[in-house]
């Protein structure tokens, strides 16, 4: 056994920091549960204001831009119309607009902050292990704290699935800027680039691709919280996903679980098809 | 400002590659002490100056220090010691701006590697330094279709490097290069990656815009058919130093040791091989007699 003498816990002085911090900050935080709420929302009456129909022809005509291939066009269309088919249409609407908020943010800080690692060594040993934790965490452990902070509902939500999906599109930026060839960076210095339009000419669009599938990686990431996030009554599709599971639903669970699925092939096959096409003519 | 009647002078120059933890004491070699260990000398008290016009051909083995030396010039590597004049002004102590400007406007390198932009047009590519540069859009097109058109590559100007030979790449290379409209280019061995065929096509190619550009040229090579074809005058490096400086013809009649020797020797035997002796004959007209009278004795000392 481990002996009892050495026993030390920092549970206590992790609990009164978010206490301190809830104090101190209060209206801090509440500033920023509501403006992230007012954003969700606005996002979601957008989506729920688009006809379903006119969804459905968006995404045919993207997949026949992207595949020009019968089946892959199709596809797309027919799942999303299977999901407003088992009455969850405004519900995987409510999930979309929770996870384009969390991705756009992942996105604002984890390309800049995985720049900042590509081109820094120091940068890069600071973010590793914490990109480690965030990825490794269980996200009940930071769920707590972030229901502290932000209340119940999709804020502690989106800022969940944030931490969850920051660490691709991070990761995948910084080797993207690392990967770009040294002797096409020695010929933009030699020609007289300064560091910032070797980062703009040359760096960042020869990672462009590594940063796309970082992008694709996060989204992907990003709908996998859903149901943890119904935990804190974010809503949603992973709300139906808890309740069938309370009820011990098979068919219910079942139908909330294909919606999600869905979504994720969507997103995942159409933003893969922009990857695709944009490395087309180049590589 | 403009007093001194060379283009780029190189006066003493050294570049020390250390390894980890170890630290330079630039005096202890300076004073002739004995290398340090784990620390090697690329570049050793390497001095030459050439004039407006000139094509100065480096020559060594891979490994000689070669690469590096031409890189100090531009200060791509940072020399540890001495000091590069171009025009007199002085590289070596510019401020970054002053470098870019330098970097920018009053030379231009055309590398082994192309090191062209994947993701740009062979336009683009040209026109890239002038967009380092600011210049604008119409203007910028204007001068890279003037370079491209020099290296004969108008019918490519749309597609991607990727797309082009490897020849056509280094002529892209070459055009980028032109359209800096800088008197000195740094050439590292720009045509050792292309076949003999293309690099011969390259080398006629080179000499005939150097005809009508009198440009001043560092060419980097391990190729002495190369160096015999290109320079006015050559060095002959080995672990760091210029082993022998001179004329082409002053090289291969007096190799100074057994190293340049063997070069020219190896090199020799090749030419006389492949029959391509005779073209650099014809360009070296003076060094004939003494190669084919030494033939016999390099014969018997070969095998």
């Amino acid at each position: 056994m481990f002996p009892e003498q050495f026993n030390f816990h920092v549970a206590p002085y992790i609990k009164n920091f978010v206490d301190w911090l809830y104090l101190t900050c209060g209206s801090a935080f509440d500033a920023f549960t509501n403006s992230m709420l007012t954003l969700i929302l606005n996002i979601d009456a957008v989506l729920l204001g688009v006809p379903w129909w006119v969804w459905i022809i968006l995404v045919t005509l993207l997949a026949w831009r992207l595949t020009h291939n019968v089946v892959k066009t199709l596809l797309p269309g027919v799942l999303l119309f299977t999901i407003g088919m088992f009455g969850l249409w405004s519900i995987a609407m409510e999930t979309l607009s929770l996870v384009i908020v969390s991705v756009f943010l992942a996105l604002l800080l984890g390309i800049p902050a995985g720049i900042a690692m590509g081109v820094s060594d120091r940068v890069n040993t600071v973010f590793t292990p914490v990109l480690d934790a965030m990825q490794t965490m269980p996200s009940f452990v930071y769920l707590i704290p972030a229901m502290m902070l932000f209340g119940l509902g999709k804020v502690p939500g989106i800022v969940a699935t944030f931490i969850y999906a920051v660490p691709p599109v991070q990761r995948l930026t910084n080797l993207g800027i690392r990967q770009v060839s040294a002797s096409v960076q020695e010929a933009a210095i030699a020609f007289g680039a300064t560091p910032w339009q070797l980062m703009r000419e040359v760096r960042f669009p020869l990672a462009l691709p590594s940063i796309l599938a970082g992008v694709n990686q996060t989204t992907m990431m990003a709908l996998s919280m859903v149901v943890i996030c119904a935990m804190v009554a974010a809503g949603g599709l992973g709300e139906e996903v808890l309740l069938a599971v309370n009820r011990i639903d098979v068919g219910r669970g079942f139908e909330a679980g294909w919606a999600i699925v869905v979504l994720a092939i969507i997103i995942d096959r159409l933003s893969q098809g922009s990857v695709n096409k944009w490395e087309g003519p180049r590589s | 400002m403009e007093s001194s009647p060379y283009l780029l002078e190189v006066e003493r120059l050294w570049k020390v590659f250390l390894e980890k933890n170890s630290t330079l004491h630039m005096e202890d070699y300076l004073s002739g002490s004995d290398d340090v260990k784990g620390q090697v000398v690329a570049v050793r008290d390497v001095s030459f100056k050439l004039k407006q016009g000139e094509v100065y051909v480096i020559m060594g083995l891979s490994g000689s220090g070669k690469s590096t030396l031409i890189r100090c010039l531009l200060r791509l590597i940072e020399p540890d010691y001495g000091q590069v004049r171009v025009k007199g002004r002085d590289v070596t102590a510019m401020g970054l701006k002053e470098l870019t400007e330098f970097r920018r406007t009053q030379a231009a390198m055309v590398f082994q590697h192309y090191g062209l932009l994947p993701h740009r047009t062979v336009l683009e590519n040209v026109a890239f330094g002038l967009k380092l540069q600011g210049v604008k859009g119409k203007e910028r097109e204007k001068r890279a279709l003037e370079a491209l058109e020099k290296v004969g590559l108008l019918k490519w100007t749309q597609h991607y490097p990727e797309h082009l030979s490897g020849g056509m790449q280094q002529r892209v290379g070459i055009a980028r290069a032109l359209v800096q409209n800088a008197d000195l280019l740094l050439l590292d061995e720009p045509f050792s990656g292309l076949d003999p065929l293309i690099r011969r096509e390259m080398q006629d190619e080179l000499l005939r815009l150097q005809a009508d550009l009198q440009k001043t040229m560092v060419f980097v090579t391990h190729d002495l058919n190369e160096a015999l074809r290109l320079g006015d005058r050559m060095a002959v490096m080995n672990r760091g130093i210029f082993v022998q400086e001179g004329t082409p013809r002053d090289i291969v009649m007096n190799p100074v040791d057994e190293y340049v020797q063997r070069f020219v020797h190896d090199e020799r035997q090749v030419a006389l091989l492949t029959g391509e002796m005779a073209e650099a004959r014809s360009k070296v007209s003076n060094v004939t007699p003494l190669i084919s009278g030494k033939k016999g004795k390099i014969a018997a000392g070969g095998e």
